[in-house]
């Protein structure tokens, strides 16, 4: 169970990026699922080329962010719709990542041998190190999306006609939402690879889903436990929660020895269950629907 | 303040539904003019606002506002010169954020947007004046939502924003066309109220003929992407409904066609 918490923290860290271009920008980024084994990639070459854990953790957000950078340009200026800009960076990721690895499918590094910031070796100050790198995460989103250029970039997600109208350039702030959340993957993906001890090419496969699923459980919870005192540093931080949630349920099903080849069919449920709940609430106070049965009963 | 040189808007060239909607179309606007924009449905009136306000290029001819050529600059470049209110009163406030980060966006319109607060102290001590003047009670509610705010709301909160950091040109585009008689009754009057205190060079479109009539110094009707009639001053102002509709059917060709034009 612990070890579950330390995951979903490093799932939550993921989130955080993922809710900046989900419910910030208004765009499904699906650059994510790529830019995460990136980060996780050029971590564990780093630490293995004997740089330090954090120095390599920052190559990585770099490099994240640079995904989100042609995935940004692809769309602003290419004018290639956000979600196939996304595909099509993740897609192009695939290859750029078994390079990154040396052309291997993954690549171990052994706590042993290397000082790695978080390790499943050392649960409790995994979860520390985690939780203070999420915290530190919210505050600067808290700090930053208060500014003057941060507003600018929620405007965008709000309304760009109104945003452009207002002369803030929305083609710049979205390739600079696109950034800075591949950049937040990646550094996730650089602390996934650490806590297992290994990239692999694979660990971004359904990134973008466990990052909906994260922010989504978050808000659910967010808005029934706080309900109208819900405000951006709690929308955050029960986003992180989100994602502990999220991979403790995961943690539960293979407790329940359910078989683990089922869990993406879970989640994407789960999921597409929670994203329908808003439609079908609306749906229960205005409806085609009710007036089927009472327009039998008046007829009959 | 503005000058218009023979600009012209082909949309889809070359298609089938290509349509002509700016003909070498020519106007200047002096410092503080007001001028009501009228004319059938197609006219080309919203068009020429959104070739002021640069939402797309223009084919033909030079826009110069306020001394600047600003034919080659895309929207977001040119909003440093102008205030705008839509006809959508969505279209004019971001939903998802605070009335007082709206009126803090409006606030720094067409400036470079740093790393500084989004909404600094004194600030919302003066967009609490403002929003007192505009008698909604919305001081009070600086924190919430503005989608949760009613369009006539909405509305009068996107004159606000387009006055809060002086524009050279405020277009407004048929800002009252979707509220209740009312609200845009009272919408209309704090337009007025803005454009006077601040002296606003404006250009209003409206489909209603009398309050082309009542408000502005200055009144143009457009026909068939052109100004087919423009009238100022005195002139104006001894103005009556049907007499516009006369000189429309006459410069025209034919009467002026839409329902909402009739009935008003």
């Amino acid at each position: 169970m612990p070890g579950g918490i330390s995951q979903g923290l490093v799932w939550g860290i993921m989130a955080l990026g993922i809710y900046v271009t989900f419910r910030l920008l208004d765009v499904a980024d699906l650059t994510v699922d790529g830019s995460f084994t990136t980060g996780g990639a050029v971590t564990v070459m780093l630490i293995l080329a004997g740089w330090p854990a954090w120095a390599a953790l920052l190559v990585a957000i770099l490099v994240g962010m640079l995904a989100g950078f042609c995935t940004g340009m692809l769309h602003t200026k290419f004018g290639i719709p956000a979600i196939l800009s996304g595909i099509l960076t993740q897609f192009a990721l695939y290859s750029i990542n078994l390079h990154i690895m040396g052309m291997a499918a993954n690549k171990a590094v052994s706590v042993d041998k290397y000082h790695l910031l978080i390790s499943s070796r050392n649960i409790p100050l995994a979860i520390l190190t985690s939780a203070i790198i999420a915290i530190a995460l919210i505050s600067v989103f808290y700090w930053y999306f208060g500014t003057e250029q941060g507003s600018a970039l929620r405007a965008t997600g709000s309304n760009p006609a109104m945003s452009r109208a207002l002369g803030i350039n929305i083609d710049n702030m979205k390739v600079l939402g696109l950034s800075i959340s591949n950049g937040v993957v990646a550094l996730a993906g650089g602390l996934m690879s650490q806590y297992q001890g290994f990239a692999d090419i694979n660990m971004g496969r359904g990134a973008i889903v466990i990052g909906l699923a994260a922010v989504i459980i978050g808000e659910v919870l967010g808005n029934a436990l706080l309900k109208k005192y819900i405000n951006f540093y709690f929308t955050l931080t029960f986003t992180v929660i989100g994602g502990i949630i999220y991979y403790l349920v995961v943690v539960i099903v293979l407790w329940l020895r359910l078989n683990s080849n089922d869990l993406k069919l879970f989640t994407a449920i789960v999921v597409a269950l929670f994203l329908a709940v808003p439609y079908l609430r609306g749906q229960r106070i205005s409806s085609f629907a009710k007036f089927k049965q009472k327009g039998a009963k008046n007829h009959a | 303040m503005l000058d218009l040189f023979e600009i012209s808007k082909t949309f889809n060239p070359g298609t089938i539904n290509e349509k002509r909607a700016l003909h070498k179309l020519s106007l200047h606007l002096d410092p503080g003019d007001f001028v009501t924009v009228i004319g059938g449905n197609g006219a080309g009136k919203s068009t020429m606002l959104n070739a002021i306000a640069g939402v797309w290029p223009i084919d033909e001819g030079r826009i110069v506002l306020d001394g600047n050529d600003v034919t080659a600059l895309p929207e977001h470049k040119r909003a440093f010169l102008i205030g705008r209110v839509f006809q959508d009163p969505m279209m004019g406030t971001a939903p998802n954020m605070q009335l007082e980060e709206n009126l803090a966006l409006a606030k720094r319109r067409g400036q470079k947007r740093g790393l500084g607060w989004g909404v600094t102290k004194e600030e919302r001590g003066e967009y609490r004046e403002r929003l007192k003047t505009l008698g909604l009670g919305l001081e009070d509610r600086m924190t919430a939502r503005v989608g949760l705010l009613s369009g006539g709301q909405r509305q009068a909160v996107t004159l606000l924003m387009a006055s809060l950091q002086e524009p050279k040109l405020l277009l407004l585009d048929e800002h009252t066309a979707a509220l209740d008689p009312a609200t845009a009754a009272k919408v209309l009057d704090l337009s007025d109220q803005i454009v006077s205190e601040h002296k606003l060079t404006t250009l209003m479109i409206t489909h209603n003929m009398t309050d082309a009539i009542q408000h502005g110094n200055r009144l143009i009707m457009m026909n068939e992407g052109q100004i087919i009639l423009d009238i100022r001053g005195e002139e104006k102002n001894h103005l009556t409904r049907q007499e516009l509709l006369d000189k429309f059917a006459a410069l025209a060709g034919t009467p002026m066609e839409t329902d909402s034009v009739l009935l008003s």
